[in-house]
């Protein structure tokens, strides 16, 4: 089970009644769009409590087709990572959010 | 410009491009990463669409060690959140970076 982005501002909006569903829905892709850009431009992105964002650099190297085993070049790439916030952590193991649905194997 | 993405630079962010005010626009930012949170920890993914998703794993208990002295310690069973970062969120990071770095 998965909570999608327009489910997100539905919540959202609902908590908050003064709003619109087209503001919340703007201000959410503000957020996001940010921390793209950001990341972009190759800066850390820190919430507190929730999370970082930050961007990694792999260097180029020789990989293999698992198939045919021949050699061929990788190129170096810079990827976007997730760091797991203090907050965050603690909460996903309290005691009291004994509701878990399915375990969730992949 | 700073370095680091933080809370207050989304603020700033929302700001800009909704009528709001600076206090209502940093409530909001909160509002967002406290919703997601919620969710994550009621054991439920979040999937933004051109950004990534926000997965829940559940990992079984296993013996570690540690390190320093050899010891051998158990782990226990817990859960964790990984992100998946979409295609175009990838691409973005990967593109605009080679650019930066080929710039310099």
């Amino acid at each position: 089970m998965s909570l999608i982005k327009s489910q997100l501002i539905q919540n959202i909006t609902e908590a908050n009644p003064h709003l619109f569903v087209r503001d919340v829905e703007r201000i959410v892709n503000t957020i996001f769009n940010e921390i793209t850009n950001s990341l972009a431009e190759g800066k850390r992105v820190e919430l507190r409590g929730f999370g970082a964002f930050s961007v990694q650099h792999r260097k180029s190297r020789v990989g293999r087709n698992p198939r045919t085993g021949a050699a061929v070049e990788v190129e170096e790439k810079f990827i976007p990572r997730f760091k797991t916030g203090k907050e965050l952590r603690v909460k996903l193991n309290s005691k009291n959010n004994a509701s878990q649905p399915e375990q969730n194997e992949e | 410009m700073e370095k680091t993405t933080t809370r207050s630079t989304l603020s700033e962010a929302v700001f800009k491009s909704v009528g709001l005010s600076r206090n209502e626009s940093s409530g909001l930012v909160d509002t967002v990463f406290n919703e997601i949170l919620k969710t994550l920890t009621s054991g439920y993914d979040v999937k933004i669409s051109s950004f990534g998703t926000f997965i829940v794993r559940s990992k079984k208990e296993r013996i570690g060690r540690n390190p320093k002295t050899g010891e051998e310690v158990p782990i226990s069973a817990r859960h964790v959140v990984t992100f998946r970062a979409s295609n175009v969120l990838k691409s973005k990071v990967d593109s605009k970076n080679k650019a930066l770095k080929n710039n310099l």
